[in-house]
């Protein structure tokens, strides 16, 4: 059974003096409707997926070879989220005296340790003289191809 | 309750986030065109460099103590104070971005729990995050709140964190604030309430509220009443739409040329008009100055001139040409100027700016052309798309020596970390 039509003027409005009407049909259709519409989606955005938490997220540019056993190589560009947090095993950006450095951050029996993922460098421990601090984890390289 | 959390020495703890060889050490962030130190971390207060200093009178104080010298570098700054406001935005639905490192928030905890525990969650996420160290001050109105922050940036024992929430302590917090400390008593009042032995918050709580009210105003009772601990000021939580725009600079170095100054005067108009498009605005004023250097020897002089914009309007081309006009009429060539600026006043929202008579069509198109140079600069930086062609570099341009890198806002200038 068919639904009886209502024309909209005799609607009554529903607040105040503008008649509302449904979005669908404030824009007139013409040719055929697309059989996708119902599944409009927004296209994906690799920043969304590069940046979880925008306001921790930074981003820095690599010099040198020492990580290349982790994938991240000369040139690279890591992304860094601070407010991610650091366990034994993860890759880091730290403060180490007066320079950024990119490492592995291990902890062997309790102590912390800053691992490079390249035999051709050394392991450096972290001391309680070191001046050290972990700047942020670092979730993400971007190497460009070529 | 109300909590007031002030970032600790913000310029200069924005500088540091992304250097490493400045921290511990004195470092100072200078006003436009490097003139003034208008930020310093405690180890340069220490030193005795004082807040608005001309770098030039320091100059061997910086030089003798390795004083890391920066000037302001103000896309960064701006970036992280967005991030450091997004943090606090999670502690509360009601902010109220008091200034660019500065923030009232209304925050709640359970009966179990303390505002200074919640201070403290609030000042390690900040720092966490954004790596900016925040002072946080509590207590039941926006003026003792921040007589809580005061304390919290100088007491050790505090660490950064005071609540003054049913406080015992709150009474020796007023009585330790000297009064032209107290948000709201300017220097004005704070030498008026010294004659009248009024020397800390504390006095000026006891005062009278008629006392108060005949010499102040009810604008000063209210900063009483809230010492008082009932709360008069509300949280602004959407920024009053403004009454006016001005964009001013002080030029590089003085100039007396004709071709600068229009070539500043354009600059800042552009500037103007892109701010009053973003809050939807029409102009219906537009005001130009013009200023030689006050603290330079040799004849002064100033001028300004406001014209009217009718119908009003958000077009830059139609702003810069009524600017122009007034420019020539304030210009007189035998003065070095050094600095000039626009304001547009008269504002009105766009939508409800009566239709033009005529010309029609021509501001429906420039409307769209506007919209697509804002919509190109927004996407691919400042400035990818200029209105006319004017010189971008000259005298009047503002300096910056040394500014560091924008670590955050462009992909060039971000930091290197080093795999070795």
């Amino acid at each position: 059974m068919a639904l009886p039509v209502v024309p909209y003027a005799a609607r009554p409005p529903s607040t105040g003096d503008a008649l509302e009407l449904p979005f669908s049909l404030a824009c007139v259709p013409a040719g055929f409707p697309s059989p996708a519409e119902d599944h409009l989606e927004n296209s994906l955005d690799i920043a969304k997926y590069l940046v979880k938490r925008p306001k921790a997220t930074f981003f820095m540019r690599v010099a040198g070879d020492s990580m290349v056993g982790a994938g991240i190589h000369d040139g690279d560009m890591i992304v860094i989220d601070r407010a991610d947090q650091v366990k034994d095993g993860s890759i880091v950006v730290a403060r180490l005296n007066e320079e950024f450095v990119v490492k592995r951050y291990r902890l062997i029996d309790g102590r912390p340790w800053l691992y490079p993922a390249n035999e051709a460098y050394e392991p450096i421990e972290v001391t309680e003289d070191t001046d050290f601090e972990i700047w942020g984890r670092v979730t993400f390289a971007i190497t460009t191809l070529r | 309750m109300i909590a007031l959390v002030d970032c600790n020495s913000f310029y200069c703890s924005c500088e540091r986030v992304f250097d490493p060889t400045l921290v511990g050490r004195p470092v100072v962030v200078l006003s436009n065109n490097d003139g003034n130190i208008i930020a310093r971390t405690s180890e340069a207060k220490a030193l005795g460099i004082a807040m608005g200093a001309p770098a030039f009178k320091i100059r061997d104080l910086i030089k003798w103590h390795g004083v890391i010298v920066r000037s302001s570098n103000y896309e960064l700054y701006g970036d992280m104070s967005a991030r450091v406001m997004d943090c606090l935005s999670d502690f509360t639905d009601e902010l109220e971005t008091y200034s660019i490192d500065e923030a009232f928030l209304r925050v709640y905890v359970g009966a179990k729990d303390s505002f200074a525990d919640l201070g403290r969650e609030i000042r390690g996420r900040v720092l966490k995050h954004t790596g900016i160290p925040v002072s946080v001050g509590m207590a039941e109105t926006k003026t003792l709140a921040k007589v809580a922050n005061y304390h919290a940036k100088r007491s050790e024992k505090a660490a950064g964190v005071l609540s003054l929430v049913r406080s015992a302590y709150r009474d020796l917090a007023l009585a330790r604030l000297p009064v032209d400390e107290v948000w709201g008593v300017g220097p004005r009042y704070t030498e008026m309430l010294r004659r009248h032995g009024i020397e800390t918050a504390l006095d000026l709580r006891d005062a009278p509220d008629d006392w108060v009210r005949d010499r102040m105003t009810v604008v000063g009772l209210r900063t009483v009443t809230e010492l008082r601990g009932t709360p008069c000021i509300p949280l602004e939580i959407t920024p009053p739409n403004k009454k006016l725009i001005t964009v001013s600079r002080s030029f590089g170095a003085a100039t007396a040329s004709l071709d600068e100054l229009r070539a500043a005067i354009a600059f800042y108009t552009a500037r103007a008009a892109e701010k009053l498009r973003r809050q939807k605005l029409a102009a219906g004023a537009v005001t130009v100055f013009i200023e030689t250097d006050r603290f330079k020897p040799g004849p002064q002089y100033s001028n300004s001139v406001t014209l009217n914009v009718a119908p009003k309007s958000d077009n830059t081309w139609e702003l810069r040409e009524l600017a122009f006009s007034g420019l020539a009429r304030i210009y007189k060539p035998e003065y070095d100027y050094r600095r000039a600026g626009v304001t547009l006043g008269g504002l009105e929202l766009a939508d409800l700016v009566a239709k033009r008579l005529w010309e029609d069509d021509w501001y429906e198109r420039q409307r769209r052309l506007m919209a697509a140079v804002d919509r190109l600069n927004g996407k691919y930086g400042r400035d990818t798309v200029r209105c006319g062609l004017f010189h971008t570099e000259g005298l009047w341009r503002t300096r910056f020596a040394k500014r560091s890198p924008r670590y955050t806002t462009r992909w060039s200038e971000i930091c290197e970390v080093a795999a070795k």
